[in-house]
């Protein structure tokens, strides 16, 4: 379980994230929503500690990640996975070679064991004969798919992504979520993820928190959240097309 | 931010790549594929520079040499110490610095704002470790390689040019060559060259680690490192011939 109490970071004068707490966890897909600039990618950074927070805890497990030294961080983050919105995949780098990096670092698999590995994650992720293609000749939606496999490799605890569906076409996105879904309750692991898209929210959230401005306004389920009654969250919901026809049929 | 925060800043990141890598397998591969990256792949480069920079140096050398009283193997001489003692290791240095340094800090630069650095952060690898490491210790292996190389080619085209154009013949220029050598220039110009080697991949490789922003940011980051790699190398250049030759 992850749990973050009372979270504030600021860049300068500007306060990002405004007292944030909330706990997420395992086997469950934890959402975290609000518009462009609301601090979600922040407040995803901060919980990984690529941005030091101002105050707060932050801990994995009961383990306080915030007061640790950068060594033991590094120690925890071998069980955490990161998908990046950009897939962050390493350029120069073929797709096997990109997943072979953390097993080379940190496993002490021999290289047939390391292919079969990766092969399995690309084949979990659908992807086939790609091993010796480079990121720049994946579409979009392939390369967020090398970046999960890449993200589950080492078979992680806990898996962030930052708005994985960000510029995908609604099919792909669709595949992307539901591959998420199957990865989080296939191995139990705790999934945070920052998205925007309501079609991933009401996909995919098990539970679902959402800030604006840096201050965390509601927090629950899918099933709950088209019957809130906060105006800032119904703001946000129902500003598409379709989730308004949605509403004017509830 | 002002300058004793940005070298504060520097000794801090310094002080993170000099951590001991976590794999010495994975930092021995990246050792040698930076020293292709960034080292043999200058050899034609520095090639070309160096055998007509000697030759202009003989030519320059021979030109101020008019007076019929100095002997024409004094030539030969000069060319020799001006190349040993600054032109290998620091013009050849200062051209590195502009062909290494660049390509350093605009790749990982480029990995900065593609959150690829991020990406090896969130793997649980010291970044700082992993990318520049290799670089350092493949710029100190390589460079004095290159420099050695310069110096040879250098005296060959003063040699050559000298011959050509009837200004210096070979056998005075040879007799220059080996007059009164004095090992210990060789040796400070490869401390210099290593030094040197420090500066060239370090410095812009923490502007390109630094790098906030996009495309523009990595190009402005990029000059920054060449041109401040290069200022310090000539305040370097000073404060090791102050304390080496006087």
């Amino acid at each position: 379980m992850i749990e973050v109490k009372n979270v504030i970071k600021s860049f300068g004068p500007n306060l990002v994230l405004d007292n944030i707490s909330a706990s997420f966890f395992p086997g469950k897909v934890n959402l975290i929503i609000g518009r462009s600039g609301s601090g979600k990618t922040v407040a995803i950074k901060s919980m990984l500690g690529l941005h030091e927070i101002d105050s707060g805890s932050i801990s994995f497990d009961k383990r306080n990640f915030s007061s640790m030294s950068q060594k033991e961080k590094q120690n925890i983050r071998k069980e955490i996975g990161m998908v990046f919105q950009g897939g962050a995949l390493f350029d120069s780098k073929t797709i096997e070679e990109n997943l072979m990096v953390p097993l080379i670092m940190f496993s002490s698999m021999s290289i047939e064991q390391m292919k079969d590995r990766v092969n399995f994650c690309l084949n979990r992720v659908n992807l086939d004969n790609v091993n010796s293609l480079y990121p720049a000749d994946l579409s979009g939606g392939m390369q967020k798919r090398v970046a999960i496999a890449r993200a589950i490799i080492l078979k992680p605890k806990y898996l962030f992504c930052d708005e994985p569906n960000s510029g995908l076409d609604p099919y792909t996105a669709t595949v992307i979520d539901e591959l998420l879904k199957e990865i989080t309750y296939e191995y139990n692991i705790t999934t945070v993820i920052n998205t925007h898209d309501m079609n991933s929210v009401m996909q995919i959230g098990d539970y679902i928190i959402f800030i604006q401005k840096g201050k965390k306004l509601w927090e629950g389920s899918k099933d709950e959240i088209m019957n809130s009654t906060n105006k800032d969250l119904n703001k946000f919901i129902f500003s598409s097309e379709i989730f308004k026809r949605l509403k004017s049929f509830m | 931010m002002n300058i004793f925060s940005l070298i504060g800043k520097y000794f801090l990141f310094v002080k993170k790549v000099f951590s001991r890598p976590s794999k010495l397998t994975v930092f021995y591969k990246s050792f040698l594929k930076e020293v292709f990256v960034l080292g043999v792949s200058s050899i034609g480069f520095v090639a070309f520079v160096s055998l007509f920079v000697g030759a202009v140096v003989t030519l320059q050398i021979a030109y101020n040499l008019e007076n019929p009283l100095l002997p024409s193997y004094l030539i030969g001489l000069a060319t020799r110490d001006s190349i040993i003692l600054e032109f290998s290791p620091t013009m050849i240095s200062l051209i590195l610095a502009g062909k290494m340094g660049s390509n350093i800090a605009s790749t990982i630069g480029t990995m900065r704002v593609t959150e690829q650095i991020d990406a090896l952060e969130m793997m649980g690898i010291n970044s700082a470790s992993y990318l520049v490491l290799p670089k350092i210790f493949a710029l100190i292996f390589f460079n004095p390689i290159l420099i050695t190389f310069s110096m040879f080619l250098a005296i060959i085209g003063g040699w050559f040019f000298g011959d050509i154009t009837g200004l210096c013949s070979t056998t005075e220029f040879l007799d220059g060559v080996q007059y009164y050598f004095i090992p210990f220039n060789v040796f400070y110009a490869y401390i210099k060259t290593v030094f040197f080697a420090i500066i060239i991949a370090t410095l812009p490789a923490f502007y390109g680690y630094y790098t906030k922003g996009g495309a523009l940011e990595v190009g402005q980051a990029s000059t920054k490192g060449v041109v401040n790699s290069s200022i310090l190398i000539i305040i370097f250049n000073y404060l090791i011939t102050q304390l080496l030759l006087s």
